[in-house]
């Protein structure tokens, strides 16, 4: 440090010890929070770089910009990238990891340790997959599916398939500390029906991580094993089936969809209350939807499969299994709803995205119903209404709700609030590029572009000058935030402990919190999202 | 058996900062243990469902190959991880006691049987590999049919990759185990464990009885199709 401060300052976990080795060696959940923030905040921008290539090649109807084989690695490592290094850790190793103990009143997740552990795996997993990128890429799409990916591509297949399934592991093991932190190191008297429904979302994704992931990794090391010793298992050359990969596969990554989007929808169920000053609409509804969700999200992996030979009978099954899946969405978007109904409303940043998130991912849920169903399915199936569909969810949703969050939370994190215009205005910014980039792509679709290819009939070139146009804006919308919020850190008003006027424990404490989050253990008396008896925050960060 | 107050000094440090009891402690570690072994059984799962499949439908290619293995090999190594998992058993309640001594050698016992059981594996591995059984560009299966039936040489290939793959990771399940035991013996000797202070010999027992039972289960699912000769 270049000079000492005057004035002493009170003690909290960012200047409790400095240098680069008490953040490296460090098992306070808090600063891995951070750890994990920086991390996959680098490859959410190597992800959306891959993204900027790919709507730049589509922005003319030829294959002008890059080749055929370099479109499959851009549309490959974008998939894998934004998935794998960026989605599925995003909000819960970072705000779930910031935010769960602060929420129950512990001192730390159950396993500090392991928790350090986890995010060494994501580096090593991260380091590898970039050296992957780096030595050549992978093509195989994001999917890996056989027996392409152990047969015929000539690309770095194991080596991404290693680094995810290393990535797994981190993934698993997050999830294992949040599981055994909110069962056993809850404080005195918050019990399970006063707990926050972010803590809900979160138990309900770690039990996905817990029982989904391990199935991937398998796969994975079954496809390593094909390809570099042609241990035949999918390969029909060698006796196997590639159907059977795809069942594999999917049964982890169609509930990783839910790893995704569960934590999101925790995000606004603490938002949508604080901005409304009114108790959350139907907790007990909220909280089992969460877990609803993650039991049926289970059941209905053969959806990706409706044209891949699988038979008639499993494929009614999985389609009316996959409507199943709308009902506890549906719950939660109607309890926000009626949440926000007669609220106090105040539009500031975190507000805006929940509204954002609440919008698009009805738009994606919705239209995932098209997909379930099987007729329309055959018709639109592997072409942009699919592409569409699931960026509605993970980026409309899942991305939108992780901004919420970080906006929402940013002033516990670091101590400092964001310019308020600034965010509101990014906010703004995501959702028009958001819209402006997908939405044509449901037309695309369902007009009968296919997804994967690097050229395209002309007819289909204004919508696709309409999306790569969005997709830039969207690339400001994203960039804005990192900015101001660097910003902020230095410049930033200090912030109050609760400048929201917020319930949960989380708020109790001081911004930022000491290094063992409570100065005495808490002891809860109240239910959760007890608005009527909070008052709104005195000075009022945001003009009403 | 007598503690050192220096032992017992490491007990009462065993409790980590950010648990309010011991109770909460141990409760917390076996929690964990638990879902791990749950992760797991899904991790073995997808193998297991691979095989369930895969059997039902080439039954004559995995019951020529399951008649290709050594079932007296097989059935000695599932007794040597029996035996193991007792002398584990064993071992927790000895921690619990206080027993130093016994602790000990039970821990030692227990990394015998692993260490045997690594042993007889690999002597089969070795003959399957003498037999070109071994899924790859040299595999070969002599066997062209069982009871008049047609072996089909990609699908005994098949039966093959599956054993390797499970056995195999089993076996890497081993080794770590025998590396934990290694740590635990250790400690054991150092008078680490004791009656406040038992969990990690617990959770390493709960590990080593979750191998010994995904065993239990690739026995007579490998060895065992059809015996009839």
């Amino acid at each position: 440090m270049a000079s000492a401060a005057v004035i002493p300052e009170r003690e909290h976990y960012l200047n409790q010890e400095y240098g680069i080795r008490s953040w490296l060696l460090t098992v306070d959940h808090k600063r891995i929070a951070l750890l994990y923030l920086m991390s996959i905040t680098f490859f959410f921008f190597i992800g959306g770089f891959f993204a900027l290539l790919i709507r730049l090649e589509l922005l003319t109807p030829a294959g002008d910009l890059v080749q055929a084989d370099t479109y499959n690695k851009l549309f490959t490592m974008h998939g894998q990238v934004m998935i794998f290094f960026f989605l599925i850790p995003s909000i819960p190793a970072v705000l779930g990891n910031f935010l769960v103990p602060l929420m129950i009143g512990a001192k730390d997740l159950a396993f500090p340790r392991i928790n350090l552990l986890s995010w060494y795996l994501y580096i090593i997993a991260g380091g590898l997959y970039l050296h992957c990128i780096l030595t050549g890429g992978v093509d195989t799409g994001w999917t890996f599916y056989t027996p392409f990916s152990t047969a015929f591509s000539n690309t770095k297949v194991i080596e991404a398939g290693l680094a995810v399934f290393i990535a797994g592991f981190s993934s698993i093991l997050t999830g294992l500390n949040f599981v055994v932190t909110i069962h056993r190191m809850r404080a005195p008297g918050m019990t399970w029906s006063r707990l926050p429904l972010f803590i809900w979302a979160h138990y309900a994704t770690s039990i996905i991580m817990l029982l989904g992931t391990p199935v991937l990794a398998i796969t994975l090391v079954l496809v390593v094993l094909e390809r570099a010793f042609h241990l035949g298992i999918f390969d029909p050359k060698l006796g196997g089936d590639p159907l059977l990969f795809q069942h594999l596969f999917w049964f982890y990554s169609h509930p990783a969809v839910y790893i995704m989007i569960l934590p999101s929808m925790g995000v606004v169920s603490e938002i949508v209350p604080c901005f409304s000053r009114k108790r959350i609409f139907g907790y007990q509804f909220i909280a089992l939807a969460s877990i609803m969700i993650a039991v049926v999200g289970f059941l209905v992996w053969a959806h990706h499969m409706f044209v891949a030979g699988i038979s008639l009978y499993s494929a009614l099954v999985f389609s009316l299994l996959s409507y199943l899946v709308a009902v506890p969405s549906a719950i939660k978007v109607f309890n926000w709803t009626a949440t926000m109904y007669k609220g106090t409303i105040t539009f500031s940043t975190p507000m805006l995205y929940a509204f954002g998130f609440i919008g698009l991912f009805t738009m994606g849920g919705l239209t995932g119903l098209f997909l379930a169903c099987l007729g329309v399915d055959v018709h639109v199936h592997d072409t942009y209404f699919v592409i569409a569909h699931f960026h509605y969810i993970m980026v409309g949703g899942a991305v939108m709700g992780y901004l919420g969050g970080m906006h929402y939370w940013w002033p516990k994190i670091s101590g400092r609030m964001y310019p308020e215009s600034w965010g509101r205005l990014a906010a703004l910014t995501v959702f028009l590029g958001f819209n402006l980039t997908f939405f044509p792509q449901f037309i695309l679709g369902y007009m009968g572009m296919p997804r994967r290819y690097w050229q395209y009939p002309p007819e289909f070139q204004v919508l696709n000058v309409f999306s790569t146009a969005g997709s830039t804006i969207l690339a400001v919308g994203y960039v804005l935030p990192m900015v101001y919020f660097l910003w902020s850190m230095r410049y930033g008003k200090i912030a109050p402990d609760n400048p929201w006027g917020a319930s949960g424990l989380e708020w109790m404490t001081s911004s930022p919190p000491p290094t063992f989050n409570f100065e005495e253990t808490p002891v809860v008396t109240w239910e959760a999202y007890d608005y009527a008896n909070i008052p709104a925050p005195e000075e009022v960060p945001v003009e009403r | 058996m007598s503690d050192s107050p220096a032992a017992v000094e490491s007990r009462d440090l065993a409790l980590r900062h950010h648990f309010a009891t011991q109770e909460q402690q141990r409760r917390a570690a076996s929690l964990g243990m638990w879902l791990f072994l749950s992760t797991e059984i899904m991790f073995f799962g997808g193998m297991f469902c691979a095989y369930l499949i895969y059997r039902r439908l080439y039954y004559t290619e995995f019951a020529a190959g399951s008649r290709s293995l050594d079932v007296t090999l097989g059935a000695v190594n599932t007794a040597v991880l029996i035996c193991s998992s007792l002398t584990v058993a064993l071992g927790v309640r000895a921690a619990q006691m206080g027993k130093r001594k016994l602790l000990v050698v039970l821990m030692l016992l227990t990394l015998v049987f692993g260490v045997a059981f690594l042993g007889i594996k690999g002597v089969e591995w070795n003959s399957k590999f003498k037999e070109h059984h071994v899924p790859g560009t040299s595999f070969h299966f002599e066997q062209t049919a069982l009871d008049g039936k047609p072996i089909d040489p990609q699908h005994i290939q098949l039966y093959f990759s599956l054993y390797f793959a499970m056995t195999g990771m089993h076996a890497l399940h081993m080794i770590i185990g025998v590396g934990m035991f290694l740590y635990l013996t250790y400690h054991s000797w150092k008078g680490r464990y004791g009656p406040e202070y038992f969990t990690p010999v617990e959770n390493g027992g709960l590990y080593w009885h979750f191998v010994d039972i995904v065993w239990i289960y690739l026995f007579p699912l490998l060895y065992l199709i059809d015996l009839k000769k």
